[in-house]
């Protein structure tokens, strides 16, 4: 049983820990901590366990401990950032202005998006790829663990820094997400900590990538060639090659807004020679390709849960493997279907339309594969099971509406209305954050060694669903009848549907109550089998639950039917 | 329980609203392009609801049917080039038959060749310009005043005591019926976006930029849009309101305003 190779008395492999060589460093509290726990190891002739306090999580460089770290601190984004979206929602709960001014509304549109993409979904899919991935591929830790910890610590910097602007003078960035000059260039003392912060999640992002990658490509188990990998391991490889290629993006255009504001440049002024819409086609060569990093992993959880729940072999496993890379590649040649109306050469309406259209194929694949997958499967319906079920259901709505976004000439109405915002809270949150969800429920016991509490994991699971359609489907109805989007208040037609949204989002809020409760309870269910579900394919299930401090110090064996191709 | 509460809390806000309209879908619009428009959407909704019947109905008979507690044992496929192969290439195919005519449409709304009025529009932080191009009458447009007053917070005032709340404005934007009229549109600041549904067009007021756009209005009537590009705290309140005239309504209209600005010129 390739299990108890983990537990099989070993000496250190030089390759693998740098922790003993870093005890020689002379940092007293490491030092220390380290002391003992080698001694214990060469007692038991074991690696040792965690240091002790808040050391272990400044210090660590184990994936596990990283990947809690990331997950963690995804969770207490969710929840600040769900906060900033409740308050968005209570002031378009009717019409008028109750309880902001519209520039703190602005602020929270701004602000909930910045979190939400790079303080929630993005460190979640990292956490749970820092977790997964050595588990997956039979390595001992990622390829660069001390990146790692530094990849992981920039972040709650880079937050603190991005939530501290809120109480400067001028308040927030309030020019949306997306920065748009001139606009951006009008935001207070914010706006150097607002491109700094991005500097550094894109630093974070970048080193993140760049471990993923390396620890891909040189910490397999032997046995496990590319097209034999977990889905998820492939789609985070795809994912790992988009941030690479794009945040460096990111980052040149937010320097180029710097210097535009504090240094004389005119890249995107006009009264100096710049153009502001240069900026938009530098910002969505980076933001398409981001849209793509944050649903990627999202495919690669569900590629996992649904074989397992449906007890058959994922349908076309070398098909998703490829759709996801055309999907990789399309992302790099539609940025300007965000920008169909300020104002291109008809030739380039064209092209964008033509290449978006064409993300339709292997979505659909993908999707496709899924249903066969579940097709004369023998399915049972737990937690991570249902998420997964619901995540291909709305997302396919997204993707609907996506392709209706698509058509250039509809695209000319929907464009910056509540349509939009409809269809990619439908890709992100039932598709994304779902995603999250279904791989946190499905690999939680693995992690903690106890089942999680299953029927408030379904109640967590039926309360979102629910509302989550509640708060976004009416937004489709809102955008068709015309509602611009980032708007405090709003003509009185649009009442209704607003009110709907609104209680469906404080609904929505209050049920991830219900998945703080499981997380905070995780612990205390029934002790988790190694295998945790019913055969589940996958070398994370043949370490024992919990997973120790550190596994696969000897590379697996991978037999013929763990393989995945 | 919890299900019936929230049922009866729908209910509630159901029967509270029941009187109010629920308008679902976009305006046909009055202008050829912007029918064409609304056929092109109502296209691909309806291929898209096409498309999810079959998926959506598939996977329901699957969860229906493949269930471990109905007894299913699982299949052991895992691999058909033939369906992969077929299901690539049918959405291919679904995807060329919305292309062609989204083209054409798209073709048809770039050609603004031969314009008989031309309007420049400037977009500012947080209301419009119109200028009526070599005809010397422009003028600002701003969020009319009984809106104005009550969106602010803590007015007092109800919005849906107000006339077109937000979306009423001063002086609208006054154009022909029939004419072909070309919009140059620009802005002042920062980034603006002109939008008015019922003519399907939207496009972005850019500082250092002129776009054009094109519509021959087939109806008269006011007609509504806003501000689509976030452009700072006046967002919300830059509406646009377009009066469709008979054409020799409008032509008196615009007598009247040239000799308005005429006397105003004189009485400086």
């Amino acid at each position: 049983m390739p299990g108890s190779q983990t537990r099989r008395r070993r000496r250190h492999r030089p390759r693998q820990r740098s922790d003993r060589m870093r005890a020689g460093n002379g940092v007293p509290m490491e030092t220390k901590s380290m002391t003992t726990a080698v001694a214990d190891a060469h007692e038991i002739h074991e690696h040792h366990g965690p240091a002790r306090g808040i050391a272990r999580w400044l210090f660590t460089t184990n994936h596990k401990d990283i990947g809690t770290m990331y997950l963690v601190f995804s969770l207490i984004m969710f929840f600040i950032g769900g906060t900033m979206a409740l308050v968005i929602r209570s002031e378009l709960f009717q019409p008028g202005l109750q309880f902001v001014r519209p520039e703190f509304f602005n602020q929270m549109t701004t602000m909930h998006a910045l979190i939400m993409v790079f303080g929630v979904v993005m460190p979640a899919f990292v956490g749970l790829a820092n977790w997964m991935i050595p588990l997956m591929i039979g390595a001992p830790d990622m390829a660069l663990p001390r990146m790692n910890n530094w990849s992981f610590w920039i972040l709650p910097v880079a937050f603190g820094m991005l939530l501290s602007t809120l109480l400067m003078p001028g308040g927030a960035p309030a020019a949306g997400w997306t920065m748009y000059p001139p606009l951006v260039l009008q935001t207070g003392d914010a706006f150097p900590f607002m491109v700094f912060s991005i500097h550094l999640m894109g630093i974070s992002s970048i080193m993140g990538a760049i471990n993923i990658i390396v620890t891909i490509l040189n910490l397999r188990t032997p046995q496990m060639w590319l097209l034999r990998m977990p889905m998820f391991v492939w789609t985070w490889l795809i994912t790992a090659y988009l941030l690479l290629a794009v945040m460096p993006v990111l980052a040149g255009a937010v320097t180029m807004l710097l210097t535009d504001q504090f240094f004389g440049t005119s890249f995107f002024l006009s009264a100096g020679g710049g153009d502001p819409v240069m900026y938009q086609h530098i910002f969505w060569f980076f933001g398409h390709p981001e849209v793509y990093i944050m649903i990627l992993p999202a495919f690669g959880v569900v590629s996992e849960i649904i074989p397992t729940f449906s007890r058959k072999p994922l349908f076309g496993h070398d098909s998703m493997v490829y759709a996801a890379s055309c999907i990789a590649f399309l992302s790099f040649i539609v940025w300007a279907h965000h920008m169909f109306v300020v104002g291109m050469p008809l030739s380039g309406e064209l092209f964008f339309m033509f290449a978006t259209m064409l993300i339709a194929v292997p979505t659909g694949v993908k999707i496709f594969n899924w249903v066969a997958t579940m097709w004369r499967g023998s399915m049972t319906f737990e937690t991570p099971m249902l998420f997964s079920i619901a995540f291909v259901f709305l997302f396919t709505i997204g993707g609907f509406s996506g392709l209706m976004l698509a058509i250039v000439p509809a695209d000319v109405q929907y464009h910056d209305t509540y349509f939009v915002v409809a269809h990619f809270h439908y890709v992100l949150v039932p598709g994304s954050v779902f995603a999250i969800f279904a791989a946190v429920y499905y690999w939680l016991p693995k992690w903690t060694g106890h089942m999680y509490n299953e029927s408030a994991g379904k109640l967590h699971f039926w309360l979102s669903t629910i509302f989550v359609n509640m708060t976004f489907f009416p937004m489709h109805f809102l955008g068709l009848a015309g509602m611009p989007r980032r708007i405090p208040d709003y003509s009185t037609q649009f009442a209704d549907f607003n009110a709907i949204a609104s209680i469906g989002a404080i609904g929505f809020g209050l049920s991830q109550l219900v998945f703080l409760y499981v997380v905070l309870t995780a612990k205390k269910g029934a002790p988790a089998t190694d295998e945790v579900w019913e055969h589940p394919k996958g070398l994370e299930w043949t370490v024992p639950s919990p997973a120790p401090y550190h596994t696969f110090e000897t590379p697996p064996r991978l037999s013929e039917e763990q393989t995945f191709q | 329980m919890a299900r019936k509460s929230l049922l009866s809390l729908l209910g509630l806000v159901w029967a509270s609203t029941a009187s109010a309209d629920w308008v679902l879908n976009m305006p046909e619009g009055i202008t050829k392009l912007s029918k064409e428009t609304y056929d092109l959407h109502m296209m691909v909704f309806w291929v898209c609801v096409a498309i999810g019947i079959v998926v959506f109905g598939i996977m329901i008979i699957s969860l229906i049917r493949h269930r471990k507690s109905t007894g299913a044992t699982a299949a052991t496929f895992s691999h058909s080039t033939a369906a992969e192969i077929l299901w690539t290439a049918i959405p291919c195919v679904i995807l060329l038959f919305m292309a062609v005519p989204a083209a054409e449409t798209l073709i048809r709304l770039d050609d603004a060749r031969d314009p008989q009025l031309s309007i420049v529009v400037t977009g500012y932080q947080w209301r419009w310009h119109y200028q009526y191009q070599d005809e010397g009458v422009g003028f600002y447009s701003s969020l009319a005043p009984a809106s104005a007053e009550a969106r602010m917070k803590g007015s007092g005032i109800d919005p849906f005591s107000v006339d077109h709340y937000l979306l009423d404005v001063d002086h609208p934007l006054v154009v022909p019926k029939g004419r072909k009229i070309r919009v140059l549109i620009t802005s002042n600041d920062v980034i603006h976006s002109w939008w008015v549904p019922q003519l399907a067009i939207k496009k972005d007021a850019i500082p250092g930029r002129i776009n054009e756009v094109w519509f021959r209005a087939t109806e008269t009537g006011t007609f509504r849009g806003q501000c689509a590009e976030l452009c700072g705290r006046g967002h919300a309140y830059m509406p646009i309101v377009v009066k469709v005239l008979e054409p020799e309504q409008f032509d008196a209209w615009l007598a009247d305003q040239k000799a308005a600005t005429a006397q105003a010129a004189a009485a400086q």
